[in-house]
């Protein structure tokens, strides 16, 4: 590399071939996670700020459930930092369902400056990335990151009618009823954004919708590689490294395939997919949606880093970017990943 | 991806991913499937006993199997044997009846017309696309043979 | 003896059909089409109408017993009026299912919500 493109790397903020370093390291001042009564009988149950006793909260479909999931989310994360709507300079948000309608409804009730994103399941880390970077820019003060998911809209988009009598293959996930939001501010208390490494798409050639993990596991592992790679870090630089939705089927190919790389990450390697609902809940392989790596990360993953449990981890979301229309014309289904570095103010130094 | 790592990889998600409990899910399906018929010989007897002939019988029988196909979807119970049963709760016509139940039932919230009415063949409109085309081919076949009427 | 039959008969098209659909991943919705094809191709051949004399509702609540019905109508209209009756028979002999079937979802979707 030249003399040139060396300062250039330093002054850019850029860490290697896709890694971001933030100077002004933003806060996750607050989360919140509202999730669903499945998700709230399951192991993380008592992580969560709030548990809806009905998927339907009382509204007339499941879409108007989903945003007001997120709105509420919204709310708390904002109450527990005692700030409000007006500290907020942007929301960032997404969701799954066509047009990203639950997060516009979002932005038409809270009535902020608003930037939609589309990253399926990957969209949490996908945000936190934007966000970091509009605040380590200065171009805000405070950004507001919300994602949800509904099983129910779901299915109903992506698959059947939710009465239809249809047997799941073992490699089926639940979509995750859950909606959380992440207050970050360049000024304020809480773990520190660090790093962010944004992924590239894989495409493992997997064209059955009821395999995602399979198919978002390599976008895991290139992504996690890149970051080692892009940062000089090592898997035991981390307490945790954490995927989004890969479940069981999806988690055990990402870490197989890191592992071909040297990278034994063993009990390091934690998937929010495998971890919201026991498998007495009936879920096959295990849990995807934005809700799923938002709840946990938010609820229990958050907590972690608050008392001390965690002080550095690596959040990787991961999304499958496919629609009912590719799969059934018979297209593979991409996979991509973005890698969020969240350290804590004790946390070791590099 | 190309190449030796691609291929690597294909062989690793095929060698991870879990296969279908085959002999698990046949057995379901054959209690469950079983079991259903079962309630259809029920109505059948009834209607035999009735004295109405056995093709008579067998279309009020397929219509009251409907009528509990409908019912149990509408209560949301046949999702659930749908879930146990595979194609045991799918192949029967309570689960024609199913297919045709949820989707109406899904899209109410869209309106009775473009909702209901629109989406209520999503997945039995295939069924009797293809049983109409068939059915129409054979027949012509056996008219043609001389075997019709 | 009946219900051991209908349960045996049903049962075994309803194994066949999950084995379909395990082996060769297609959809329940393209399991459903091959089967009523199926049927509808067994009444022509004449193997049909031994199976419901066999297994009684076993063959009868099965969806192949739809094609069945169609070939059948078909046949019996095109004896009674002619080859129009390829084009009559068919639904002729189906119109009280698929009648049930269009008013009760309608009931259905009027009456019950999906519950998720």
């Amino acid at each position: 590399m030249s003399t040139v493109s060396r300062a250039l790397e330093a002054r850019t903020r850029r860490m290697g071939k896709q890694t971001l370093r933030f100077r002004l390291t933003p806060a996750v001042v607050a989360a919140a996670a509202v999730v669903g009564p499945k998700e709230g009988q399951g192991p993380l149950g008592e992580y969560f700020d709030i548990i809806k006793q009905d998927d339907l909260l009382g509204e007339k479909s499941w879409e108007r459930a989903e945003s007001r999931m997120m709105a509420e989310a919204c709310r708390v994360a904002l109450r527990k930092a005692g700030a409000a709507l007006g500290d907020v300079d942007y929301l960032i948000a997404g969701d799954l369902l066509n047009q990203i309608t639950s997060s516009s409804f979002v932005a038409r009730e809270l009535k902020l400056p608003f930037l939609g994103l589309f990253g399926a399941c990957s969209t949490l880390a996908e945000g936190m990335a934007v966000g970091a970077m509009m605040l380590d820019a200065g171009y805000a003060r405070a950004v507001l990151v919300a994602v949800s998911s509904h099983h129910c809209t779901a299915e109903r988009q992506y698959r059947y009618p939710t009465e239809f009598a249809t047997q799941p293959p073992p490699t089926a996930q639940w979509t995750v009823t859950a909606a959380g939001a992440i207050l970050m501010a360049t000024k304020g208390d809480g773990p520190a954004v660090t790093l962010a490494t944004v992924g590239r798409i894989v495409d493992a050639g997997i064209k059955d919708p009821l395999n995602l993990g399979a198919a978002m596991a390599p976008a895991a592992a290139a992504t996690i590689r890149q970051h080692f790679e892009d940062t000089g870090r090592r898997p035991d630089d981390y307490d945790l490294i954490v995927t989004g939705d890969l479940a069981n089927v999806g988690k055990e190919i990402a870490a197989e395939l890191l592992s071909r790389e040297g990278m034994e990450l063993e009990d390091r390697l934690f998937d929010c997919g495998s971890s919201i609902y026991d498998p007495s809940q009936g879920v096959e392989a295990g849990a995807s949606g934005c809700g799923c790596s938002a709840a946990v990360f938010t609820g229990y993953l958050m907590h972690g880093l608050l008392t001390g449990r965690y002080r550095r981890l690596l959040l990787t979301c991961t999304g499958a970017l496919f629609s009912p229309t590719t799969y059934q014309q018979g297209e593979t289904i991409p996979g991509i990943a973005h890698a969020i570095a969240l350290e804590t103010q004790d946390a070791p130094g590099q | 991806m190309e190449g030796a790592e691609a291929r690597a990889t294909r062989e690793l998600i095929r060698r991870a991913t879990p296969q279908r409990p085959v002999v698990f899910n046949g057995l379901r399906a054959f209690l469950v499937g079983g079991v259903i018929c079962g309630v259809g010989q029920i109505f059948l007897r009834l209607y035999r006993g009735q004295g109405l002939p056995l093709r008579e019988a067998a279309t009020a029988t397929s219509g009251t199997m409907i009528l509990i196909g409908a019912l149990l979807t509408g209560l949301g119970v046949y999702d659930r044997i749908g879930r146990q049963g595979g194609m045991g709760a799918f192949l029967p016509i309570t689960g024609f009846a199913n297919a045709i139940v949820s989707p109406a039932m899904e899209f109410k919230r869209e309106g009775f017309i473009l909702g209901v009415g629109a989406r209520m063949f999503t997945v039995a409109g295939p069924v009797i696309v293809y049983a109409t085309a068939v059915s129409v081919a054979v027949g012509a076949i056996l008219w043609l043979l001389g075997r019709a009427g | 003896m009946d219900f051991a039959l209908a349960f045996l008969v049903g049962g075994a098209l309803c194994l066949a059909a999950q084995l379909v659909l395990d082996l060769t991943r297609v959809t329940p919705a393209h399991v459903m089409v091959l089967f009523v094809s199926l049927g509808a191709v067994a009444s022509g051949a004449g193997l049909y109408e031994p199976l419901v004399k066999l297994g009684g509702a076993g063959a009868i609540v099965p969806l192949p017993a739809f094609g069945h019905a169609l070939v059948d109508g078909i046949v019996r209209e095109v004896g009674r009026t002619g080859p129009l009756g390829l084009l009559t028979g068919g639904f002729d002999a189906v119109a009280l299912g698929l009648t049930v079937a269009v008013v009760s979802a309608l009931l259905a979707a009027a009456i019950f919500n999906p519950r998720g």
